[in-house]
């Protein structure tokens, strides 16, 4: 009997074991890109000229269609930025590509509010998107990441 | 006694917990194989640009011109000759031949109208004006436009009228002419009114709105993985050849896990339908082709793209048109990710026949060789033997 015992503890040694290279695997996964970690659609630009908030206009993001997003600008004490200049770019830090398409701000609304028209995002995983603000109080940018 | 009982025991518990972690998937998987599914491919989305796109005597017509040898210069081509239809609509050869010789591959047909860029390269915008261009490319149909719109005046004439309305007067239109091609057809052309030059302009897009039309209905069959797949999403045991052998869904999890396969080759028709530099070397005996970047400019000077007078329905769908990427040095030949359906039964694979094998085209992927020009998206990934043979035994099941 005390062999069997024996036995049945290496056996469940090496599972704890092959459970523990798993884990490890796993978490380290998951831990690839502290860059893109943070997913917020509203954030400072670089050098805090500007509070800039995104989303998409028509609720969830599909794959592989055209689809637009509203921007909203403010100043860091959150007067709405007017009749900014602003340059849509970004891309996939992982695969060394841009943007599939090349979106455009194409209508001011008005209240620091902005349309970009054209975004399209083709693979699943890590997008940045960046945003380049120029305005009366300067210019600014702000790098969004999106997890598709 | 107990010695071996105890061995005995300790393989069950050591087999038990090795078949916990076997093949079956983890939720992350199901939700992505699921994605790949024919059954996940959404119903065909109506193209405004061809008002004729779903009207079914556009698409019989369609069909008709599609077969029709006489739509080409010397009587010999048609679209079947290098689509054809009993070979996933393609020729099998490494470069497809016309009239002579292309430097392109010849693309299946299979869900053909998903695509919002035509050829390898994207370099026309619809599915009915990609139809146009071999028809006047001098290594493909080589005809011109007018002489197209006499033979459909000729052969079609009330057919036609019935689906596109009234032909306008033929009677003073060369019988050969065309903005493209040889000089003699080109002072022909110019020496054209604006209303004939128009006339036969929407003779010849209708050819291509009826071939559209037809190609709408190419659709890629269900395969084994899709009833694989199924199976899988219902929670039921898959059944006769819907059951995956192990090397085949260790391909399969190669496919979409770590071989990073499915980053550009996903949705059901297994393509993201963008453009991308892997770092395919260069066909012998052939001029450079340097893919996409070429394109950008050709698209948006083509009379028929989405933005011209030949669009039906408003500007709303050009969007694709609108917002084209036109620089970058990742457009450096980048070509159009291919769907992976049928792919296994069709070689030779790349832009321009460049592997003979799937072997080869897995190597490719997985070594991640420099480009000739600008640079590869490729990384490299570490598989043995092996684990190469299983992704290749699962593109299998893409084509049965």
């Amino acid at each position: 009997m005390a062999s069997l015992g024996r036995y049945l503890l290496a056996a469940f040694g090496l599972a704890a074991v092959l459970l523990g290279v798993l884990a490890a695997v796993y978490v380290s996964g998951f831990g690839r890109h502290d860059a893109a970690s943070d997913i917020s659609r509203s954030r400072k630009t670089a050098n805090g000229l500007f509070m800039v908030s995104i989303e998409p206009e028509k609720g969830a993001v599909r794959q592989g269609e055209l689809h637009t997003w509203l921007v909203t600008v403010t100043t860091a004490a959150g007067q709405p930025v007017e009749y900014a200049a602003i340059d849509v770019s970004g891309g996939m830090p992982e695969h060394n590509h841009g943007l599939p398409t090349s979106p455009q701000v194409t209508d001011y609304l008005g209240n620091g509010h902005y349309r970009i028209e054209g975004m399209k995002f083709t693979m699943r995983g890590w997008w940045q998107l960046r945003l380049s603000i120029s305005a009366a109080a300067g210019s600014d940018t702000a790098i969004f990441n999106l997890a598709l | 006694m107990t010695r071996i009982a105890a061995v005995c025991l300790a393989f069950a518990l050591m087999a038990t917990l090795a078949a916990c972690g076997k093949p079956q998937f983890s939720d992350a998987e199901k939700a992505t194989i699921a994605s790949l599914a024919l059954s996940a491919l959404p119903l065909l989305e109506p193209d405004t640009t061809n008002r004729f796109a779903d009207d079914p005597g556009a698409a019989a017509l369609g069909s008709t011109l599609f077969f029709d040898q006489k739509l080409s210069r010397d009587g010999t081509v048609s679209c079947s000759t290098c689509h054809k239809i009993e070979r996933q609509f393609q020729d099998d050869l490494p470069l497809a031949v016309g009239v002579g010789r292309t430097n392109r591959r010849t693309m299946p047909l299979a869900g053909v109208a998903y695509n919002a860029w035509f050829f390898w390269d994207g370099r026309r915008d619809s599915l009915w004006s990609q139809a146009l261009t071999p028809l006047e490319n001098p290594l493909e149909h080589a005809g011109n436009r007018a002489a197209y719109a006499h033979y459909i005046e000729a052969r079609f004439g009330e057919r036609y009228e019935r689906i596109f309305g009234p032909l306008p007067d033929l009677s003073a239109v060369p019988a050969n002419a065309t903005p493209l091609g040889a000089d003699v057809e080109k002072a022909a052309w110019a020496s054209m009114t604006d209303s004939q030059r128009d006339g036969v302009n929407r003779i010849f897009v209708n050819i291509g709105k009826a071939i559209a039309a037809f190609e709408r209905s190419l659709m890629p069959p269900p395969t084994r993985f899709d009833r694989f797949a199924e199976a899988l999403a219902s929670g039921t045991e898959p059944q006769g050849d819907a059951i995956l052998s192990d090397e085949e869904v260790q391909g399969l999890k190669l496919f979409i896990g770590r071989a990073n396969c499915v980053t550009c080759h996903n949705g059901p028709l297994f393509t993201d339908g963008s453009f991308h530099n892997v770092g395919v070397p260069p066909a012998a005996n052939l001029p450079p082709d340097r893919g996409r970047i070429d394109a950008v400019a050709e698209v948006e000077a083509d009379p028929f793209n989405c933005l011209g007078p030949y669009r039906d329905g408003g500007p709303d769908a050009c969007g694709e048109l609108r917002f084209i990427r036109k620089t970058g040095e990742e457009l450096v030949r980048a070509f159009k990710t291919p769907s992976l359906r049928g792919a296994a039964t069709r070689p030779p694979y790349m832009h321009a026949g460049q592997f003979a094998t799937l072997e080869q085209v897995v190597a490719n992927y997985l070594d991640a060789p420099a480009s000739v020009e600008s640079t590869t998206e490729q990384h490299p990934v570490q598989l043995s033997e092996r684990e190469r043979a299983a992704l290749v035994a699962f593109l299998k099941t893409l084509g049965e």
